[in-house]
């Protein structure tokens, strides 16, 4: 059933077809192929080449790169709910663990930021790997409180070890130097912070469409089938767990090393919830959604700011709102629309 | 023996008011399968009001007493305007919308009230207790009352009157309940409203003992929602139960071990029930019909 899916989703582009006529057939496969993988990335690298052209200040700059941090995370989370059908409230904890590696490393053991934030990656698959196991078999309510109470137990730690951590008023990071290079300025960080992005679409893109990432959709749509096709179910989910719990943290290192300063914050319950909005409020499966869902709900409290102490208020009434009347997200939302489906 | 008793008995306390959020949860819970997580909120709604309408000039029990209907009005309103609309939603949706409530009455409460800590006086006076080497408040024997007051009038209205039983029709099944002639949209509406007259009674109660202030809520809710994942989530009993066990272990862990990871508590224990017991201390294990 997934594989009748992966057809009707795969649109067929006029350009492409004309393109194909002039090189034959066997490229006309190939180009089409390559243009239907490669759409949605084109899209994003477009837009992330040409958004700039509109910032009128480096403030904008900054906004922007936050986003594509945010986006990154988001997409990972995309993976596991959207795709693999699981839902986790507590991916906050592994930027949590992303973030304080970046911190850690070079303050405390002196190695490089880079390593640094490596090793926080690898740190939160291992980690990832660990819980995962006993936590990915549960199902629906329990799933969601079993992923919360283990991201509220990070940020507990992360609050607690003050010797490490800096306790709640958060510790400084180090600037990133890559071969003598610093990676400084928000107009740097835009341009990183979205060829990472790019990267980590490209990659969930191919992800999605190899024979691992089928396995994956097919547990979303019904685990005993799954099971029935011979999928590991567990070792699928387990797999996804552990990819999307590497994108949140490298997310959170660029985060400290952007912000220059870290809080537990990073790893707290509303920033989980966050992530969590972000992907239902951009569409979940959806690639470019986990873009969209982080672009509004980081620009949003720039926006609302104006607003003061009102801030928090419009904000709960706008998730609200976007839940109960968007319940499918905003571009699958859109994209119904203009198939001229009722959403 | 003394530090012994003087845990039990804080533990107690704080357990009685996770016991009532998790009772909250559970009739919101099982009338229509949605985790609420503003439940924190009607807490701090009912302790916050009751502090402004007393400071207003209005006497204490009648302030006490809008509290409640203040929160109950609230309640209504959000299954009204926020559950009711999203009929049909998926899990996932449901949670994030009562988060999104959750996040929109703490900044109604930061604009209407403020954002400092509020106490308010104590029932029979601070004069503590002495019994066995431990020092109890009195606060703490009419918390522990109230509970159990709730409680029993709860048990008896659901188990003892015509719509009590319509709410466990509608709880057992709602599409029967329907076919059967009850109105399940009111029966739904009732939940939210009972729940967030216990949660605004619950911090009434223990406002002065634990102060009350605009953000209280997240924790309270998530605590309440250990305690009846503790207890089986949709099972009464257990909520209460569940409850008073979680204030215990917070109490001694934090008398015992480490007053900084008292907050985790709660959580390991959810981690610890999930893994052993998913359906909780009093729940049944379900089958999935494929």
């Amino acid at each position: 059933m997934s594989v009748r899916r992966i057809d009707e989703r795969r649109p067929a582009v006029k350009e492409t077809s004309l393109l194909g006529r002039r090189f034959g057939s066997w490229s006309a496969v190939a180009v089409r192929f390559a243009a239907y993988r490669l759409t949605p990335v084109l899209a994003i690298a477009v837009v992330i080449a040409v958004v700039p052209m509109f910032f009128p200040s480096t403030y904008y700059y900054r906004v922007a790169a936050l986003v594509y941090v945010f986006a990154l995370a988001a997409l990972g989370l995309n993976l596991l709910m959207g795709f693999a059908g699981q839902v986790s409230l507590g991916h906050a904890g592994f930027m949590g663990i992303g973030a304080f590696a970046v911190a850690i490393g070079p303050t405390h053991f002196g190695l490089p930021t880079w390593l640094s934030l490596i090793a926080g990656a690898a740190l939160s698959a291992v980690v990832a790997f660990l819980v995962g196991r006993p936590i990915l078999r549960l199902r629906g309510h329990y799933l969601a409180v079993a992923t919360l109470g283990f991201g509220l137990l990070l940020a507990i730690v992360f609050t607690n070890e003050a010797a490490w951590t800096g306790g709640p008023d958060g510790m400084s990071v180090r600037r990133l130097v890559l071969i003598g290079w610093a990676v400084r300025g928000s107009e740097t960080w835009y341009w990183f912070s979205g060829a990472t992005f790019l990267a980590g679409a490209a990659l969930a893109l191919n992800l999605i469409d190899s024979p691992a990432g089928r396995a994956m959709r097919a547990i979303h749509d019904s685990e005993t089938a799954a099971r029935v096709l011979g999928i590991d179910v567990a070792r699928t989910k387990l797999r996804v767990f552990v990819l999307s719990a590497i994108y949140a943290s490298v997310a959170g290192s660029y985060l400290a090393l952007f912000n220059g300063h870290i809080t537990p914050d990073v790893a707290g319950f509303l920033r989980s919830i966050e992530l969590v909005a972000m992907v239902v409020l951009g569409g979940m499966g959806s690639i470019a959604g986990s873009l969209v869902g982080a672009a509004v709900l980081v620009v949003l409290p720039q926006a609302l700011t104006f607003l003061h102490e009102y801030e928090h208020l419009v904000l709960g009434l706008i998730l609200m709102g976007v839940m109960i009347f968007l319940r499918n997200g905003i571009v699958p939302s859109i994209a119904a629309a203009f198939k001229g489906r009722p959403s | 023996m003394a530090d012994f008793l003087q845990f039990a008995f804080s533990g107690l306390t704080v357990g009685a008011v996770y016991a009532l959020v998790a009772l909250g949860f559970t009739l919101i819970y099982n009338a229509s399968d949605v985790i609420n997580f503003a439940q924190g909120e009607f807490v701090m709604i009912g302790g916050l009001s009751t502090v402004f309408l007393a400071a207003a000039g209005i006497p204490l029990p009648l302030a006490a007493l809008l509290a409640v209907v203040i929160a109950t009005a609230v309640g209504l309103a959000l299954y009204r305007f926020a559950i009711e609309p999203a009929r049909g939603a998926s899990a996932v949706s449901l949670i994030m919308i009562t988060i999104g409530a959750s996040i929109f009455l703490r900044g109604a409460a930061q604009v209407i009230f403020d954002k400092r800590y509020h106490s308010l006086p104590p029932l029979f006076g601070d004069t503590p207790i002495r019994f066995g080497g431990a020092a109890i408040l009195p606060q703490s024997l009419v918390v522990l009352a109230g509970a159990l007051v709730i409680v029993v009038l709860l048990w008896t209205f659901i188990e003892r009157t015509l719509f009590g039983k319509a709410v466990l029709a509608t709880a057992a099944n709602k599409l029967a309940a329907r076919l059967v002639g009850i109105d399940t949209r009111r029966t739904v509406g009732f939940s939210f409203a009972v729940s967030a007259a216990i949660g605004a009674i619950a911090g009434i109660l223990i406002t002065p003992i634990t102060l009350t202030s605009y953000n209280i809520g997240t924790l309270l809710a998530l605590k309440g929602f250990a305690a009846a994942m503790l207890g089986g989530i949709g099972s009464a009993p257990g909520a209460v139960i569940g409850g008073l066990l979680l204030g215990l272990l917070e109490a001694f862990a934090a008398g015992y071990l480490s007053s900084q990871y008292k907050d985790a508590v709660a959580f390991i224990v959810i981690l610890v029930v999930l893994f052993a017991r998913p359906q909780g201390l009093l729940g049944r294990a379900t089958v999935e019909r494929v």
